[in-house]
């Protein structure tokens, strides 16, 4: 635990606890402040408090097992979590995913981005005060988490998406409900802009706070929306394509002032992005097609071929005994997770359970940023920064 | 696209031996990745390299982490991720370190994006980083006993 000590002490500053419970943490966050009056002269983050070993325990559950334990790291973006493992996976078996698979992972991953940068909205809002956007963005990602229950029977731990495609086929009627949502949205994000976009007190709480220059921002290792509100145009979907995402079109918008309300502008425009990119994923799915690949021994048979099929009775059982053994190697691969470049890395040694699956998180690496963020500044414009990086404890901790 | 890739990773490579032929011990292609050994006494030497080369460029340190091989020996090996934003371009930088001599040149003076994830490894693996300014556990609490991603470390803990 970092104690007090950890902080230079002049007999004029005092040391204060921020966190674990407080929050505007967003979770168990732990910042220790130095302060001179109401100014931040060092700021020192806490970790751990939600560590739950899921790189260790990885290691000790097959490859399919370990899918529903990326689900509670970033608990905002399960879909794209399991979406960086399962890409991982596939990169190591050299698996290739149906297109209209690829296109429903798209769709979803681009839904859970709204989900999340709504949640972010909301609370980041409720922190500078303005309480009642929280309920508006919450009503609408709850049509979100209703779609997503239709596809995966649950709302937040998807494990919707797996090696080799998707769990199931999508629910009878989703174009219409989708479809609605895509209507309501537009015009919902106005609306949030009307509150706040213009709002004094909002651009008065954010503008010229948490500023970082684009390289100070590099060298930290900072990524997603914070770097893009610093100039950087540095998106995985379009430097490294995954998932067909080079054939849907859309913008990456970026700001250049690099301060809390830049990364605002620049969450809601991709928001927006996002509704355009669903929309195109929707014309693209086709209403017949695989949605896993024909592999077997890695990908489960289907349910009516067990009933039939000698062979597709023995892979499923081994599927769900043994696993399935990659050939030796690793692969390193990203994806644009609503916080930034979501990595895993896993290592195989040709067995059927990892030998190390490692996740580069977002929310871990972009808050190393804090410190110099907030250094200077007053006590309050540390909430506006904490809230701005946008972590999720889960995923900073694992 | 595979075929970018190997140009690409040849660029790297080359550089790399071009600047001093010791820098680069073997290059793995896998699955369309550039791995990079490297000699442990030069990894800070090499990394600086990919950072400061304009050919290179490699501008933010994405990963690092570590791979426990045991029981081969030396059984730690580490791995860093390098992205170049303006090329768009990844490497892996590897390099190995055993159990008897479990240390390693940190990459803080060069991306201040080390400081968090060497401590992660140091937390976690038990390897130490020489140079790092501030070589304080991160995730577990300071009283833990042991490095509980090692693979001689029980899965369900130690009682």
């Amino acid at each position: 635990m970092t104690t007090v000590e950890t902080a230079v002490g002049t007999t004029k500053s005092m040391v204060l606890n921020m966190g674990p419970q407080h929050p505007s943490t967003h979770g168990v966050l732990r910042v220790l402040l130095e302060l001179d009056g109401e100014n931040v002269l060092t700021a020192v983050p806490d970790l751990g408090y939600l560590h739950t070993g899921i790189e260790k325990s990885c290691e000790d559950k097959t490859y399919s097992q370990a899918i529903t334990l990326t689900d509670r790291m970033d608990y905002l973006n399960p879909l794209g979590n399991n979406l960086v493992y399962c890409l991982a996976v596939e990169k190591l078996l050299g698996l290739e995913v149906p297109k209209r698979a690829q296109y429903i992972r798209v769709m979803l991953v681009e839904l859970q981005r709204i989900s999340s940068h709504l949640v972010w909205l909301g609370t980041h809002a409720l922190d500078m005060g303005a309480m009642s956007l929280m309920l508006y963005c919450f009503r609408e990602r709850e049509e979100i988490l209703k779609i997503f229950e239709r596809f995966a029977g649950q709302r937040m731990m998807t494990s919707y998406i797996r090696i080799g495609g998707l769990a199931l086929e999508p629910p009878a009627g989703w174009r219409e409900q989708v479809k609605r949502f895509l209507d309501m949205m537009p015009p919902r994000i106005d609306e949030y802009e009307a509150l706040l976009t213009e709002n004094r007190i909002w651009q008065g709480r954010l503008k010229g706070v948490g500023y970082l220059s684009a390289e100070d921002l590099v060298a930290l290792g900072t990524t997603g929306p914070g770097l893009r509100a610093a100039g950087v145009a540095y998106d995985n979907r379009k430097a490294f394509p995954y998932s067909s995402y080079e054939e849907f079109e859309f913008n990456v918008p970026t700001r250049t002032e690099s301060d809390c309300y830049a990364r605002y502008l620049v969450r809601v425009a991709e928001m927006r992005e996002s509704v355009k990119i669903v929309r195109q994923a929707m014309q693209k799915i086709s209403e017949e097609g695989p949605v896993k690949t024909e592999a077997p021994g890695i990908v489960p048979p289907e349910r009516e071929k067990m009933k039939t099929e000698m062979e597709a009775l023995i892979y499923h059982f081994k599927i769900f005994t043994e696993g399935f053994s990659p050939p030796p190697g690793e692969a390193f691969v990203t994806v644009e997770s609503p916080r930034g470049e979501l990595g895993c890395f896993i290592a195989s040694d040709g067995s059927p359970k990892p030998l190390r699956v490692h996740f580069r998180s977002p929310s871990f690496i972009n808050l190393q940023a804090l410190p110099k963020m907030v250094q200077g500044q007053l006590i309050a414009d540390t909430v506006a920064c904490i809230g701005t990086i946008d972590i999720v404890l889960g995923e900073v901790d694992r | 696209m595979t075929q970018l890739a190997k140009v690409n990773a040849s660029v790297v490579v080359e550089q790399l031996r071009g600047w001093n032929a010791q820098a680069v011990s073997q290059v793995v292609e896998y699955r369309g990745e550039t791995t990079i050994v490297v000699p442990k006494e030069l990894l800070r030497a090499t990394a600086q390299q990919c950072r400061d080369n304009p050919a290179l460029n490699f501008n933010l340190l994405s990963d690092a982490t570590c791979v426990d091989r045991f029981p081969v020996e030396p059984r730690f090996e580490l791995n860093y991720h390098l992205l170049s934003i303006p090329r768009r371009e990844r490497v892996r930088l590897r390099t190995s370190v055993s159990i008897q001599h479990p240390v390693i040149d940190s990459l803080v003076p060069l991306w201040p994006a080390a400081n968090w994830l060497e401590r992660e490894i140091f937390d976690l693996f038990g390897i130490r980083f020489e140079g790092h300014p501030d070589l304080r556990r991160i995730l577990l609490p300071d009283d833990f006993e042991g490095a509980p991603l090692r693979r001689d470390f029980p899965v369900e803990g130690k009682r």
